[in-house]
């Protein structure tokens, strides 16, 4: 059962028609309706095609925040051997928010972090749909720690709305957490990369994505705050989030012209959701790529280079 | 005003700089509700004299009360390019930077400086909560970049004053981005062995708050701040709860580990002049090196009655009601 965004109406009234009319032919014998229903799939195709090559900013953060999109236990399952989950930040607790461990890739080993959101209500509560508690941010800390200590590679897939904002991840210092998580990624001598995968939302995904080498997926986001919060700030009414979204330039197109997105890794068309083995696959080649282009560099060189990248950040703007 | 400026020295004129004449000469504090005269409210460092609150202060009046006589030298920031994004919602981006210049006689949200206080050469910044929340753009951050530069190349300490809402949406990512920079600014001087001291003061919100304002060596507040990730009203509107008396202000964070201090401003100056030299192994500040500082001086109101009088009340060296002869002091 496809779960269709708003905007895929057309879409979903072809296909279901389509459907429908092959319904009919199982049910009725001799009824000689494949010429028509493969007319109708030529048009949805042409159709999604269309549709997904001209995704407005804020089409992009649905699709961005799709419920059937492949999450990080996704391309941890299709993209890692051995991977071994641990967990907590020996201080409060485990948070399920964030998954980390140590794995191989291509045999490889390494260690990956990445937020977690959940694809159903149950799997949601119990990943706080992927927003973070400082103990995630402080088990991060502690696996690149590890990673540093061990020269391993870190590996981060970047999901997250953003940051819990709750009365306990306040106490326990969110924002101490995040500042020494995005510390720890300056610190570490090993190669360090990051994928956004669907939503990179503000210091909570900073926190895991300041890395030698961000990468976008073609339909991610990454932004400052959320379309929804900038237009309820900045527009005084939360409906006008589609002029945010676009003010923002919040696209992996914009942040590659921008400096902050190394590489866009393409998606399958109509949206990794729609083919969630070929974005993994795509995922894959594209972390063997950066991989390669960070091996045989000293830590010091690493180091010394992915600040170099920060500070030189802001010098593009977008053409007028 | 005019003749003052022509005596004073431009990094120490800021006083009598047009923002710092008060169109009105009462203030009404907002926690008490006193009428505050604006004299005496700038001799204290516009904390209430009759309760204690903190009101906002500007880099500049901070800066003067802070360094020996009110003596700084501005640190020069490289310039962004402006409005990368083309960002526009209800008003352009710069239409807003515009009328925040114009509103508060400065060119951007921080303020970076070299002096010495108690006679201790240091590196300031100051974020200006008047100036768009004092949000942290591609300015702010490299402004901190180039106050640890600075830091870093003259071997001294940063202490560093907070004070903003978060990041500035108009710079869209490259707003975010300063986080990572400014972090990278805060790197260079550890790695320098420089002491890094953040104040942080009302409010320090966000994206600052959860980097450079989180990550000094010794971590100072005023009382009263508000000092959090994410603000009070997403929270209950998230958890759907009233949130307890003093949530995230200052004290509360002091309760919860998340603060060395909390020092009235009144203090701070002779706390900072301490911690710096504890950090740097000096010898303690002989006290009658000093310059007289501002706040002690009672006799306020008498002098009160002579217009000229005014603005050098703010001045930690204000032992003398003649700016010409205090500007050739130092
Ligand atoms: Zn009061």
């Amino acid at each position: 059962m496809t779960n269709y965004l708003d905007f895929e109406k057309p879409l979903a009234e072809i296909e279901g028609k389509a459907e429908e009319l092959r319904a009919m032919a199982r049910a009725n014998e001799g009824m000689d309706i494949e010429k028509e229903a493969a007319a109708l799939d030529k048009k949805a195709s042409d159709l999604l095609v269309s549709l997904y090559s001209n995704l407005d900013p804020w089409r992009k953060c649905m699709v961005a925040r799709h419920p059937d999109r492949p999450h990080c236990k996704d391309y941890i399952a299709g993209l890692f051997t051995e991977y071994t989950p641990l967990a907590g930040d020996r201080n409060f607790a485990d948070d399920h928010a964030v998954m980390g461990g140590l794995a191989r890739f291509n045999g490889r080993p390494v260690v990956v972090i990445g937020h977690e959101k959940g694809n159903d209500t149950k799997s949601r509560i119990e990943h706080n749909f992927g927003m973070a508690r400082p103990e995630g941010y402080r088990k991060a800390i502690r696996l690149m720690d590890l990673a540093d200590r061990f020269n391993l590679p870190v590996i981060t897939l970047v999901d997250t709305p953003g940051a819990y904002p709750g009365k306990g991840a306040e106490e326990r210092g969110q924002s101490e957490a995040i500042a020494r998580a995005t510390e720890k990624c300056l610190q570490i001598g090993v190669p360090m990369i990051s994928v956004i995968i669907g939503e990179g939302g503000s210091g909570g995904a900073v926190a895991f994505a300041t890395a030698d080498k961000v990468a976008m997926l073609e339909h991610s986001i990454y932004s400052v705050i959320s379309p929804e919060g900038c237009a309820s700030i900045l527009w005084k009414d939360a409906d006008k989030m589609k002029e945010a979204a676009e003010a923002l330039r919040l696209t992996a197109q914009n942040l590659r012209e921008l400096g902050v997105c190394d590489q866009i890794i393409k998606e399958p068309v109509g949206g990794a959701h729609r083919d969630s083995i070929a974005a993994i696959g795509s995922v894959g080649r594209a972390l063997d790529g950066m991989l390669d282009q960070l091996k045989n560099k000293s830590r010091k060189q690493i180091r010394d280079e992915r600040r170099k990248k920060y500070l030189g950040l802001g010098t593009k703007g977008l053409a007028a | 005003m005019n003749w003052i400026t022509n005596y004073v020295r431009p990094t120490i004129n800021s006083l009598f700089s047009r923002r710092e004449l008060p169109e009105n000469l009462w203030t009404k504090c907002d926690e008490c509700g006193t009428m505050l005269f604006h004299r005496e409210l700038a001799a204290h460092l516009n904390v209430c004299t009759s309760c204690g609150h903190h009101m906002p202060i500007t880099p500049r009046a901070r800066f003067n009360a802070l360094f020996d006589g009110g003596v700084f030298t501005e640190v020069k920031v490289p310039e962004p390019i402006a409005d990368p994004l083309q960002f526009r919602d209800q008003k352009k981006y710069t239409d807003r930077l515009k009328a925040a210049q114009k509103q508060t006689g400065e060119k951007e949200a921080m303020l970076v400086a070299t002096g010495e206080i108690g006679r201790t050469p240091i590196v300031a910044a100051a974020q200006d909560f008047s100036f768009m929340a004092g949000s942290m753009g591609m300015y702010v951050g490299n402004a901190i970049i180039a106050a640890a530069e600075e830091a870093v190349k003259l071997k001294r300490p940063l202490i560093l004053f907070s004070a903003a809402g978060g990041a500035r949406m108009q710079e869209g990512i490259l707003s975010l981005m300063q986080m990572p920079r400014t972090t990278v600014a805060v790197e260079m001087l550890k790695e320098a062995g420089l002491p890094y001291i953040v104040v942080l003061t009302h409010p320090t919100t966000g994206g600052v708050t959860a980097s450079y304002a989180m990550l000094g060596d010794v971590q100072l507040a005023e009382p009263g701040a508000l000092i959090c990730f994410a603000g009070p009203r997403v929270i209950e509107q998230t958890i759907h709860e009233k949130l307890p008396e003093g949530f995230q202000r200052a004290e509360y964070l002091l309760d919860h580990g998340m603060l060395d201090r909390v020092t009235p401003r009144a203090k701070l100056r002779d706390e900072l002049i301490g911690l710096v030299r504890l950090l740097l192994g000096l010898p303690p500040a002989i006290a009658a090196d000093l310059p007289a500082p501002a706040a002690a001086d009672d006799s306020a109101p008498d002098d009160a009655a002579t217009p000229e009088a005014a603005a050098p009340k703010a001045e930690p060296a204000a032992a003398s009601a003649k700016p010409a002869a205090k500007a050739t002091k130092t």
